[in-house]
Formats: structure tokens, sequence, C-alpha cells
């Protein structure tokens, strides 16, 4: 599914040289289950955004399902990113001034769906998380937990192979957030590849394979076998 | 993304900021109200100054002594050494079958009184015919009485407001006034209204030719009125008072004839170089309020980051963004445009109410320029921040909150 050799990206500020991925090869295969941890500035977001395609790598070599992402143009990218990749942000990022229905919609409607065919996905999509009797209030009308699942939503609603989450809990309570972690891997129980950065030590070891970063590197990559 | 599914996401971004949206269509609509304003003002000027001429008199030709050239920068001299036209003249002009009436005119100013009343008053010599040329309407009695132009009989007829200063409201038919040393009876006085340049008319008095000639002592007319059949025969009618003159005139070409509508045509082209030159100057109200939609776009652009940085991530291509917003300053415009037609009506219809006399209405031309300009300065200026937003970063765009 994804196939990262030799990675490296470095950010330029000034003069200044950051080491941001530092040859990082990474194997996942379809419909894996990956946490990502490591300390504040290991790299861990920047990886993420180069997997999403939405950043490219200074050097090395990305395959995505047998794809060459590097020799794509950035509209060919876009097209990718749309039909491959799922997105869950720790600011959900949802658009304030459309209602839920509308946000999840917004992927189908940028992608060029006819409308008749977009309202019954958006309905199962927000049934699905039992989103339905809020569909028509915009995000502020929303908690924090519902506001992730709306975003759940729209990541998911163009069936993507590939779920990128960065710390998706990071601005939930417990609850709330176990709850979006529970969603998360019933959508890997479907068989979405699932990749979640986090600092949260507990949700991390729910993931059946864990990687761990340090100064942009892989330094630790373990498969667990569930307990 | 379909051209509705981008048009109703720029009208949820327009809804979404109302006060944004608001300003920039105020300022869009400010500058097409002047533009459309202006020029309609520019347009009823020169529509007043046709009716004012038209209503002189249809399908006029005038005929003057002298020969004139009216391209020239040097003054007419030619004119003092020219013969004089005959009444004479006049009556030949009938020869030709594109004139319809011809009316001989002696012009000049005498004392008019009545019961000790006295006036200084510009008296117009002529014929019956002089009615139907300038298309004078009667307020009572009836207009110099048609036949022989040769007979110099003592009847006047009064200006209408040369009626009031010297009759008041008393009547004045049939009542026997003094132009300098000799009696007139009142036959008619004209009306007021229906006359272009009108206080002119209303302040002179009619009598028949021959008796101008004798008091004013002289053969020469001042001009003479040809009306002509139709608009197609004016060019016949002139050639043919210049023919019919010059054979009588032992072939000297020495008058000058003037139409109308050589006339009008230099008005006309005045005035619509003016109406012109104001709409340009209203234009550059549309090219504020271009800039101000640029300002405004780009404070959106960077209002919006995270909204962008978004969009890219769910798929969009910069050409999609770049639609997206270039959609919605294409909205803005059009919609100020239409705000901006309908302020610059409501405008016109005030002014309607206050100057009923002058007509009032955007030529059709200025609509489309207003509509058309303000699209174009607004996807103009529209272009740069679309490209700003459409090249963002998204990765920077949704590091932010
Ligand atoms: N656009 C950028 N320009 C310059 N340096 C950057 C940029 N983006 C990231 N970096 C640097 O790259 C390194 C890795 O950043 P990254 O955001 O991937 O860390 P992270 O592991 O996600 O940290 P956190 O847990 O705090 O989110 C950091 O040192 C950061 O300062
Ligand atoms: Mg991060």
């Amino acid at each position: 599914m994804i196939r990262l050799t030799g990675i490296n990206r470095i950010f330029e500020v000034g003069d200044e040289k950051v080491h941001a991925l530092n040859d990082v090869d990474l194997d996942v295969g379809a419909g894996e289950y990956l946490s990502i941890m490591g300390p504040s500035g290991s790299g861990k977001s920047t990886l993420l955004n180069l997997l999403g395609l939405l950043d490219r790598p200074t050097s090395g070599t990305y395959y995505l399902d047998d794809v060459d992402a590097s020799s794509l143009s950035e509209d060919e990218r876009a097209t990718l990113r749309r039909d491959k990749i799922g997105f869950v942000f720790q600011f959900f990022h949802l658009i304030p001034r459309l209602t839920a229905f509308e946000n999840v919609e917004l992927p189908l409607t940028l992608a060029g769906v006819e409308p008749a065919e977009r309202r019954p996905k958006v309905e199962a999509a927000l049934e699905s998380l039992g989103l339905m009797p809020r569909a028509a209030h915009r995000p502020e009308q929303l908690s924090g937990g519902q506001r992730q699942r709306v975003a759940i939503a729209r990541a998911t609603i163009m069936d993507p192979p590939v779920l990128l989450a960065d710390e998706p809990t990071g601005n939930l309570d417990s609850a709330s957030g176990s709850e979006v972690i529970d969603i998360l891997e019933e959508l890997n129980h479907r068989g979405i590849t699932l990749l979640v950065v986090t600092h949260d030590e507990a949700l991390g070891k729910r993931a059946k394979r864990r990687i761990h970063m340090v100064d942009g590197a892989i330094v630790e990559d373990v498969q667990q076998t569930p307990s | 993304m379909s051209p509705e599914d981008t048009l109703r996401f720029g009208y949820r971004s327009l809804t979404g900021y109302p006060t944004r949206t608001l300003l920039m269509l105020l300022a869009m609509s400010i500058g097409v109200t002047a533009v459309v304003l202006l020029t309609s003002l520019g347009e009823g000027a020169r529509q007043y100054v046709l009716n004012q001429f038209s209503a002189l008199g249809s399908n006029m030709v005038i005929v003057l002594p002298g020969r004139s050239e009216t391209t020239g920068a040097a003054p007419p001299m030619v004119g003092a050494t020219a013969r004089d036209l005959t009444l004479e003249d006049a009556l030949a002009l009938y020869r030709s079958s594109a004139v319809r009436h011809v009316a001989p005119l002696i012009v000049g100013t005498a004392n008019v009184s009545y019961a000790g009343l006295s006036r200084e008053v510009m008296i117009l010599g002529s014929t019956a015919e002089m009615q139907a040329v300038r298309e004078l309407e009667m307020a009572q009695g009836r207009f110099l009485p048609p036949g022989e132009a040769e007979r110099a009989s003592n009847v006047v007829v009064l200006g209408a407001k040369v009626k009031r200063e010297i009759f008041g409201n008393a009547t004045a038919l049939g009542e026997w006034v003094r132009i300098e040393d000799r009696r007139y009876r009142v036959i008619g006085v004209l009306s007021d209204k229906g006359q272009s340049l009108g206080a002119e008319i209303s302040d002179t008095v009619f009598i028949p030719v021959a008796s101008a000639q004798q008091l004013f002592n002289t053969e020469g007319l001042f001009r003479i009125l040809v009306q002509a059949r139709a608009r197609e025969s004016i060019p016949r009618a002139v050639e043919a008072a210049r023919e019919i003159i010059r054979e009588r005139h032992d072939g000297k070409d020495d008058i000058t004839v003037i139409t109308q509508d050589a006339v009008l045509e230099t008005f006309d082209r005045i005035l619509t170089a003016l109406t012109l030159a104001v709409a340009g100057i209203a234009a550059i109200s549309l090219g504020v309020a271009g800039v101000l939609i640029m300002n405004v776009m780009l404070v959106a652009v960077s209002q919006r980051t995270t909204e962008i940085g978004l969009l890219k991530a769910v798929g969009a291509s910069g050409a999609q963004i770049m639609r997206l917003f270039l959609t919605e300053a294409a909205m803005l415009s059009l919609l100020g445009a239409a705000l901006g037609i309908v302020l610059a009506y409501v405008g016109i219809w005030i002014l309607g109410q206050m100057f009923p006399a002058f007509p009032l209405s955007p030529p059709n031309w200025a609509l489309g320029a207003a509509v058309g300009i303000s699209l174009v300065t607004g996807l103009l200026f529209g272009v740069m921040p679309a490209r700003r937003a459409a090249r963002l970063d998204p990765v920077q765009a949704l590091s932010r909150r």
C-alpha cells in the first residue's frame, strides 16, 4: 500500500537547515493499523503530510498503491489525494459557515459527484456516526467530539483506502477521545489502512503496529500481538 | 466540480461574511450608479437639445444671404457684398417639388405702444406659411392671413409675453397697437406652449412681410425658412434653393444654405463626446471599487487560509481553488452592478420628479458598459488574491488553528 524509501525532508529557515525527516524507510500494507508516537518536533506531522501528498520529500521515493507519487504533477497529486487519502486533524478544520451535512459533502462536491448521488452517501455516513440529528448544524453548534466525528465522516466519504489522523484526540476529553478512536478502529476493521499520530500512550498501545520517532528518524517499529 | 456547485459555494461564502459582502457590493454599486446616472444626464442633455431643435420646425432648410464657408476659420466677409434676398427670390423657391412651404423673414426692432404703454420689441415680418414652418400655436385669433405676400396689410400677431406686458389680462384681439408711426390691428395672440427656444418667440410680434419691408425700409430678407416635403427631400430642397437663387442672381453663388440636420449633428457630436467624458470619469470610481474588492479579497484569503488548506487536503486542485475565488469576485461584481443599476434608476426617477421636462434615461450601451466594466474590474482585481489562494501551501495553512 505505502512504501517509503530513503525519505529526507529538510526545511530551510533562513540559513539554518532543519532535518525534519532523516532517511526514513517505511512499508505499510493494506488494512494495517499503525500508531506513530514520539516527542514533539520529532517529525510525526511532517511524515503524515508527506504520506498525505500535502508535502513533497526533499529526497527519497514514495509509492502509494504502486504509483510513484514523486513523479506526479500538482494536479495529479490533488486527484490522488482526493481518491486515496482521508485526513483527520487535531483542530477538525471544518468550514465554519457550512453545516455538518455540507462539510461532509464537500469532497464529493469537489469531485463533481451529482447532487442526487451525494445526498444518500452523506446521509449514510452521518447516520453511521450517529450525527443525523445534527446534519443541519454548523460546527460552532457542535461539541468537540461531534465535530471530530463530522471530520471523520468527511475524511471517509470518498471511501479512501488510507486514513491519516494527526492527533485526532488532542483536543478532546478522554471520553469523546476514546469514542473517536473506537470509530477509527471500526473503520480499520472494515479494511481501511489507518495511521494515527498520538501523544497518548494508552491510545498508541491500541494499535497493532507501533512506530516511535525521534529527531526525524524511526527508532522503533514493533508489531504487537493482541494480548 | 460542477458550475452550479461552484456558484453555490460562492454564494455560501458571500452570505457567510455579510459585512464584507455588503461593503463590496456598496463600493461596486456606487461606481455603477455613477456611470449609469452620469451617462443618463449626458444623454438627457443631448435629447433635450435635439428636442428643442426639432421643435424649431421639422425638415427645415434655412437660406441666408451671403456666402459663408461653414468649414473655414475666417469670418464670412463676402456677406457684405452679396445681393439681397428678395421676396421674389423666396417665392421662386416654390418651383421645386421638394419644397412644401416657404416663409420669408425680416427681423428688426421697433417701438410697440398701446394706451400710453410702450415697449421695444423684436418685429418679425413674414407670411402665413411661417405658422406651418415653425409649428406655431395660437392662443387666440389667427395667424397672418394667407394670400399675396406683397400686400402690406396693417395686422399684427402678438407673442404671448408681449401681449401680457402690453395688455395684461385685457382683451387684445381687435385692438389697434402702434408700431413706430403706424397702426396695426391685433388679429391673433401666440400660445406660450409647444414652443422651442420659446422665450424668444413669445417676446416678438409678427406682421406681414411687406409691412415689415415698409417699416424697416428694406427690400432684403433676413433669411428664408423653407420646409421640405419630407426628411428625404431635404438634400433636394437644398440643391434646388441653391440653383434657383443662383439663376436669379446672375449665376452668382451668393447664399448660404443651412439644414437643421447639420446644426443638430454638431450638437449631437459635442454632447455625445461630453457624455463619454463624464462616463469615463465615473468609470474611475469603478476602478476604485475594483481596488477595494482586491483588498477585501486578499483579506478574505488570509482569513480563510485554513479553509483553503482544508480544501486542498480533501483534493481540490490549485485551479479549482482559483476558480472558486474568481467566481466569488465575479458574483460580487455582478450583484454590485445589478444593485448599482437599481440605484441609478431610483436616482433617475427622483430626478425625473424634480425636473419633469428633462428627458432622462440611461442609454443601453451605458448599462452594458457598466456591467462589463464592473465584471472586468472584479475579475481583474480578483485574480491576484485567487492566485495567492491557489498557491497556498496546505501544510502551513493547516498548521494554524
Ligand atoms: N514549514 C516548516 N518550516 C520549518 N521548519 C519546520 C516546518 N514544519 C516543521 N518544521 C520543523 O520540522 C520538525 C518536525 O516538525 P513536525 O511538525 O513534524 O513535528 P511533530 O512531531 O509533529 O511535533 P508535535 O508533536 O509537536 O506536533 C520540527 O523541528 C519543526 O520545527
Ligand atoms: Mg505534529
